[in-house]
């Protein structure tokens, strides 16, 4: 692992010695690169990581542009000559993918929305407003982070029996609509905002909504980004819950719709994959565009435990 | 509130006024529609959730006769529960300390300031945007038999072809394989994030001292990583005994049971035909034993960690 030890630690000394660090320099040891390499050796170990982890995803796309007899050729065809364009809408076209797109896109915007919502009111008024039973109410809702799905999965399920949301939409949404987790990391984000801007407003005559609104909500983008695309990200992806509250096709999310999918084309492995491609597709380049906000929901996330 | 009352005031409307803009109904007016929707689906099903795994209950009839404790102890005599829980402990012994460690490495890797770190950086976080289903659907065919990479690739040095996850010893670790895949981006997030946040004084303290990288590496970062790691292995555990999504849709905890998991198990009893749906109440119990394991767990882990973790200020 360490290369020349010695010659790295007075590298450090002349750097450390020779000027005092700049501004944006992160003031972690200078390293001299290994002489013998023209490059970090460091690359010896993360290319073959991230080729192992990115092959699986390649080798999907590469599939779906095959032909059924090149994907049933081994060894594998890594690279089909001519690539086969029309997968894509004939696995489009087979199922009732448009329809699981809408589903999935109704109930993921709702979702997101309305977690902004309830979790921005809920946040402001745990982390500027003293009322009574304030933290009991706070910690009985950081406590629920601890309940496993599946215990509450029966009741929840015949709750939303009891308002015939099974078998709609609706049951994917309503006990979705706010959660614990937006709330925790909007409060954070709020308590760490300056008060005077909004103690002025409130002298002004300001309402706490006006406040909220205008106030702190433009001040905390980057904490509602954050939760915006984490919520995307789990409701998105679900499966269990959808899969216990949805039977019917046309009510199907893209990943009921997968399974269904992958179900009646075991063996169009073409088609499938292209479907696999396309499912994936959003929440790749949703991913790709706001990698900054997963990473700090994924830190966050890490936090609250 | 009686101090409230007592003062002298100018009858109803000022007093309805000053109840309208206390900060007691002011706050709780703001927290109330988050409060209300989380105590409906998370609260309330917990506690009824014990209630159910007292009774003989259905998903489809509202008749639920009481049967006192007998869900809990049938648990004992279940065969399938406790091949359930042997699978679960299994999974998580080799899924947690494997995601773990090889995400400790990861991020100590994608920590240094090299070229092409943004690309190592999403190559190893993309996984976390891909779901259950679309790893399964890929997984099963990276791991299939005939035309699979991964036999023609492990062919090549001489290995296999395995069986993967049709094969009773093969579909366990496959599954470890698939899940570490989809969880070492989340784990390496979590290191990366901790490990920005070791202090730079600290390690150029060292290197000036003469301590070599392994040393500094061994007596200054991982001492700091703890907390993160102890974050890890709770939630790490957390997750891996409520394997689901994977086992459901690949493996359908066969071949023979040996991927037969708990929370599959607790499907299979209430949600579908397979026990007659009568058996959600046994379900819920199940449920009910796996939250106390999983608290249990949690707490010795937290209990055990905090006696060697060290935490910084």
């Amino acid at each position: 692992m360490s290369v020349q030890p010695d010659v790295r630690a007075m590298g450090a000394i002349t750097a450390a010695t020779a000027r005092p660090a700049l501004p944006g320099e992160t003031g972690m040891v200078e390293k001299p690169r290994a002489r013998w390499l023209p490059f970090s050796p460091w690359h010896f170990v993360l290319m073959p990581i991230a080729i192992i982890m990115l092959v699986p995803l390649l080798w999907v796309v590469m599939t779906s542009l095959e032909t059924l007899a090149q994907t049933q050729h081994f060894p594998p065809i890594l690279w089909p000559g001519s690539f086969q364009w029309s997968n894509y809408p004939r696995a489009w076209s087979s199922v009732p993918f448009d329809t699981w797109f809408i589903n999935t896109i109704i109930v993921t915007t709702t979702v997101v929305v309305s977690n902004l919502l309830f979790c921005s009111l809920a946040a402001y008024g745990f982390a500027r407003i003293r009322f009574f039973g304030k933290s009991v109410a706070y910690f009985f809702l950081l406590a629920t982070l601890m309940i496993p799905v599946q215990v509450v999965i029966i009741p929840t399920f015949l709750i939303v029996k009891q308002m015939h949301l099974i078998d709609t939409l609706g049951a994917l949404i309503v006990p979705n609509l706010a959660n614990v987790f937006g709330i925790f990391l909007l409060t954070q984000f709020f308590r760490t905002l300056p008060i005077e801007l909004e103690e002025a407003a409130r002298i002004d005559g300001a309402s706490r909504l006006k406040v909220l609104f205008r106030i702190v909500l433009p001040l905390s983008l980057p904490a509602l980004a954050t939760l915006a695309v984490i919520q995307f990200l789990w409701t998105w992806n679900d499966f269990l819950w959808p899969l216990v509250t949805i039977y019917k096709e046309s009510a199907f999310t893209l990943q009921l719709g997968l399974m269904s999918f992958q179900g009646s084309h075991v063996n169009d492995t073409n088609l499938l994959m292209a479907g696999n491609v396309m499912s994936m597709l959003p929440m790749l380049i949703l991913f790709i565009a706001a990698q900054r906000y997963f990473v700090r929901g994924i830190a966050t996330q890490g936090l609250k435990g | 509130m009686a101090a409230v009352a007592a003062r002298p005031h100018r009858g109803a409307p000022g007093f309805a006024r000053r109840a309208l803009t206390s900060d007691h109904l002011a706050g709780w007016l703001f927290v109330l529609p988050a409060v209300f929707l989380v105590a409906l689906f998370s609260i309330f099903p917990i506690i009824w959730g014990f209630i159910l795994s007292l009774q003989k209950a259905s998903l489809i009839s509202p008749n639920r006769p009481f049967v006192g404790i007998d869900n809990y102890t049938h648990i004992a005599s279940d065969p399938v529960a406790r091949q359930a829980a042997t699978n679960a402990v299994i999974y998580t012994c080799l899924f947690v300390p494997t995601s773990i460690i090889i995400a400790l490495f990861l991020a100590i890797a994608l920590n240094q300031k090299i070229r092409l770190i943004r690309f190592y950086r999403l190559a190893v976080f993309i996984p976390v945007a891909v779901s259950t289903i679309a790893t399964g659907v890929m997984f099963m065919w990276v791991f299939d038999a005939n035309f699979g990479l991964a036999n023609w690739a492990l062919g090549g040095v001489g290995l296999g072809p395995f069986g993967w996850f049709d094969s009773p010893s093969g579909a366990m670790p496959s599954l470890v394989i698939m899940t570490v895949w989809g969880w070492l981006g989340f784990d390496a997030i979590i290191y990366l994030a901790a490990l920005q946040g070791v202090p730079h004084e600290l390690v150029e303290a060292a290197a000036v001292d003469g301590a070599s990288r392994w040393t500094i590496f061994r007596n200054v970062t991982l001492p700091l990583l703890g907390p993160a790691t102890l974050l890890l292995v709770v939630w790490s555990t957390i997750s891996a005994v409520q394997l689901f999504d994977e086992v459901f849709f690949i493996t359908r905890g066969g071949p023979l049971g040996h991927t037969n998991v708990p929370v599959f198990y607790i499907y299979r009893l209430a949600f579908t035909s397979q026990y007659g749906f009568s058996a959600a109440g046994y379900a819920a119990a199940l449920a009910y034993v796996l939250f106390v394991v999983i608290l249990i767990l949690t707490l010795v882990q937290f209990w055990m960690g905090n006696r060697v973790v060290h935490y910084s200020s």
